[in-house]
């Protein structure tokens, strides 16, 4: 037990050193000194109720995804069968619980309209899409699969990370993190953000923007109780407008999207001084705009934004340059902010802020400040009660302390961890932990001293019947530990990180390399006897 | 030098002896616990109820204006029955609402609410930093919820076993029952007190849980020892021997733990007031659980010496017999 040939203790030396290194790069960090850029640089990183920042968790409703997927194939088919030579004619289209539904005026159209939507049902990639049935061989119903709603979602929730990605890179905000998590959520982390509401206000905009004629047939009377002529679908003026808490009816096809922009810009009018976002289309927008813009002069159109008007200026005359600016009772910076988000591109699902933490940078560093000066009391006192109670033992358990505390933090950086306030409750039993093994030790080395061992037979035998109870401890707490990461949420994970870590460095400093420093001792000074 | 004792050699306490009405305290402890939970519950934060948390410090003032601020937060559509309290400092407050029970398949009305006492505050005092705000919606907080009890059963249930295979499975029931005791006493002094119940309380917990079954497993371990070496002693003076043995270590272990915790307790972080209260009260309840629930149900199981020496089988026996007709 006490024998350390000359390669182990090389061994030992080098994995506490290489350990305790890998600590210097955070503690020059907190300490507020700059490591050398030369030397690598793993640091522990630390949670955003330490560090200060916003954690902002984001969800989409798949059903949501689902509604617009059966709302863009209605689309599809009735320009499909509406463009097919010669045309087929269909009636009755419905959607209803996620199906869709058309009524083929003559049945003889069957094969033809089947043959038309067949690349639709099938899909593009490898798994079908659509599910095609023929009720009384007239009516055909669409059902999507269960694999094509799946990859539909996970399209979905994969393009709205990167728009997320593109908003929050356009607040020109540090280091973001931006993960999907689960099926339908995304998380979005910012350090250091002292007012979150506007990167909330930022991604909870799905910036759907469209353009619609204005059914100018319609009934106000009708309008205002909600009715919409056939073909025609109301909508409501947006809250800051002068028109709010009125609606109108738009006509439901002919309009165009907003989503083929090459740029996006927050202005000023110059005839009115109004704040304005100047949008320019690609090409292919342009072109479809100045069609709408010349096949409309003389009436009203409208901009809608996530199903609410804007404003529905008249078309006082064709607009050919693809260019266009959009007005709509904007202050100064929610025409910035539709710009950014239209520029980043819509969302294609809605995003809802589920969850939101933040943490001034204030109250963060004061957690730290505090955590640190209650620790370092904590830890004097401990280190004066465990060399008052056990003299030179109490010294070693001391330095082996310091470094199992260098030890996780150096892990911890290597291994990209994070730092939470929970961590910290994890450190403070796992201290405890190393302090008892150490206690247990030095406990049964007195033990045997009195029992009338002589003093090599006691350290040895100390270690050896200390160790059993060290072990199942500190495997049970292990087995405790991993559960609590795969099963926990957040914090639990937070603490749960810190005592993994921190079971195994105490196990070695408070046990392994203590031993080799009783060892060494003996071995030099060969005591009579112990002062334990 | 002369060094600290804290435990005199050959203490002889008599642990054992009170070993019933401690028993039956514990039991009614707990089950006294477990009325409080379920008859008053527990004052879940945001984490699990859902709603939203902000703490804000008022840069200008000696003192934030508290009545005030009920009253204008109060006023706000929805917002119900905001819990507003100093937070650390006298110009920092806390203003804490949970989510009505209804809002709770709403995911958007903790936002909501917290967009709406935000801009309230920044209105009225423009001197108002905020410092912090937790928002959860209720599907957020229930799913927290799910996930904190599978979390503590699981690893309850995972360490138990490993106790049984180490030791013998009177030993795994008994950590399994000491650690169900803590955590149940831990529940009820937080339904009686009324103290916030977090996400960071779960985390509490769970030292206690780690810190509970170190003790327990330290005097386990002399309990086996001690049944391997003294095959013919009572087996209560055996338990009683082995908490002496080992009382030394559970002395010092508490007291190192407690002078560590003591100032975290007192000069700590506010935000970590409640989990280091929680591991302190933890702290003793685990190592008392130790002593007097996880070590006298071992009589009431019937762990015998047998349990640590193996059996002679039939191969042994005519072995031995063997060896003594030759």
């Amino acid at each position: 037990m006490l024998d350390f040939p000359t390669w182990k203790k090389a061994w030992l030396w080098a994995i506490t050193l290489i350990a305790a290194l890998a600590a210097l790069p955070s503690i020059f960090a907190a300490s507020g000194y700059d490591w050398p850029q030369t030397l690598p640089d793993p640091e522990v990183n630390l949670g955003l109720d330490l560090a200060g920042g916003s954690h902002i968790l984001l969800e989409a409703e798949p059903e949501q995804v689902a509604a617009q997927r059966l709302e863009n194939m209605e689309e599809s088919v009735r320009s499909l069968m509406a463009n097919a030579e010669p045309r087929i004619r269909i009636g009755d289209v419905a959607t209803n619980n996620g199906n869709l539904s058309f009524l083929l005026d003559d049945s003889s159209d069957l094969d033809r309209a089947r043959e038309d939507l067949m690349p639709l049902v099938n899909g593009t990639g490898l798994i079908r899409e659509w599910d095609l049935t023929v009720v009384d061989g007239q009516r055909v119903v669409l059902t999507p699969t269960q694999d094509g709603l799946e990859t539909a979602v996970s399209q979905a929730m994969e393009s709205a990370t990167e728009v997320v990605r593109k908003r929050i890179d356009a607040l020109g905000t540090r280091e973001p993190t931006i993960i999907r998590q689960g099926d339908t959520r995304i998380v979005v982390q910012v350090p250091g953000l002292q007012d979150p509401d506007q990167l909330k206000d930022l991604l909870g905009q799905t910036a759907k923007l469209e353009f619609k004629l204005v059914d100018q047939n319609a009934l106000p009377s009708n309008v205002a109780a909600g009715i919409a002529p056939p073909g025609s679908q109301i909508f409501p003026y947006v809250e800051d407008s002068p028109f709010a808490g009125t609606s109108l009816a738009v006509r439901r096809l002919g309009g165009i999207r907003g989503d083929n922009l090459t740029g996006a810009s927050a202005g000023v009018s110059p005839q009115n001084n109004e704040n304005v976002v100047n949008i320019q289309f690609d090409t292919q927008g342009g072109a479809k705009f100045a069609k709408l813009t010349t096949e409309n002069v003389n009436r009203p159109f409208a901009i809608i934004l996530d199903g609410e008007i804007l404003s529905a200026p008249n078309i006082n005359e064709p607009i050919l340059g693809g260019g266009a600016q959009i007005s709509g009772s904007f202050t100064a910076e929610s025409a910035n902010q539709l710009a950014i988000s239209l520029r980043s591109g819509a969302l294609p699902v809605d995003l809802t802020v589920i969850e939101e933490r933040t943490v001034g940078p204030d109250l963060g560093a004061d957690s730290i400040r505090k955590g640190l000066l209650a620790l370092m009391i904590g830890s004097i006192a401990v280190i004066v009660l465990m060399i008052a109670s056990y003299g030179r033992f109490g010294v070693y358990s001391t330095i082996a302390l310091f470094f199992n505390v260098l030890m996780i933090l150096g892990i911890m950086a290597v291994l990209n961890t994070t730092l939470t306030l929970p961590g910290i409750a994890g450190f403070v039993l796992t201290i405890g932990a190393a302090v008892d093994a150490n206690v247990l030790i030095n406990e049964r080395i007195r033990e045997e001293r009195k029992r009338g061992r002589r003093v090599i037979a006691a350290v040895e035998n100390g270690y050896k019947e200390a160790s059993r109870a060290i072990y199942d401890a500190n495997i049970t707490n292990f087995i405790a530990g991993v559960l609590l990461f795969l099963f926990g949420s957040g914090p639990i994970r937070g603490f749960a990180v810190v005592l993994v870590v921190g079971l195994f460095t105490s196990v070695f400093t408070a046990v392994i390399l203590t031993r080799m420093w009783v060892a060494g001792w003996l071995r030099k000074s060969r005591p009579n006897d112990l002062n334990i | 030098m002369k060094l600290l004792k804290l435990v005199p050699d050959d203490t002889n306490i008599k642990f054992l002896k009170v070993r019933w009405p401690l028993f039956i305290l514990s039991v009614l402890l707990m089950i006294g616990s477990w009325a409080l939970v379920l008859t008053q519950g527990l004052n879940y934060g945001v984490d699990f109820a859902g709603g939203q948390e902000i703490r804000a410090t008022f840069t200008q003032t000696e003192e934030a204006p508290i009545p005030e601020l009920r009253e204008t937060v109060s006023a706000l559509p929805n917002v119900g029955d905001p819990v507003i309290q100093r937070f650390g400092a006298a110009n920092e407050v806390s203003i804490r609402v949970k989510l009505p029970p209804e809002a709770e398949s709403d995911p958007e009305y903790a936002a909501e609410m917290t967009r709406q006492i935000t801009d309230a505050l920044r209105d009225g005092h423009p001197d108002v930093r905020i410092d912090g705000v937790d928002s959860v919606s209720g599907k957020v907080s229930g799913e927290f919820r799910e996930d904190a009890v599978l979390a503590l059963l699981a690893a309850m249930l995972a360490v138990a076993i490993y106790i049984w295979i180490r030791f013998e499975w009177q030993f795994g029931a008994g950590a399994l029952f000491a650690l169900f005791h803590d955590v149940s006493i831990t529940l009820g002094l937080f339904s009686l007190f009324q103290w916030e119940f977090s996400l960071q309380i779960i985390a509490a917990i769970l030292a206690i849980i780690g810190y509970s079954l170190n003790d327990t497993i330290v005097v386990y371990d002399r309990i086996r020892e001690n049944l391997k070496k003294y095959r013919k002693m009572h087996l209560p003076d055996l338990l009683n021997l082995s908490i002496n043995e080992t009382l030394a270590r559970t002395v010092m272990t508490s007291l190192t733990l407690l002078v560590a915790l003591l100032p975290l307790l007192f000069i700590g972080p506010e935000s970590l007031f409640g989990l280091v209260i929680a591991i302190t009260m933890g702290l003793f309840i685990g190592t008392y659980s130790s002593i007097y629930t996880a070590a006298p149900i071992l009589i009431w199981l019937g762990v015998t010496s047998n349990s640590f020496v193996p059996e002679e089988t039939e191969a042994d026996k005519q072995e031995r017999k063997a060896r003594g007709q030759a």
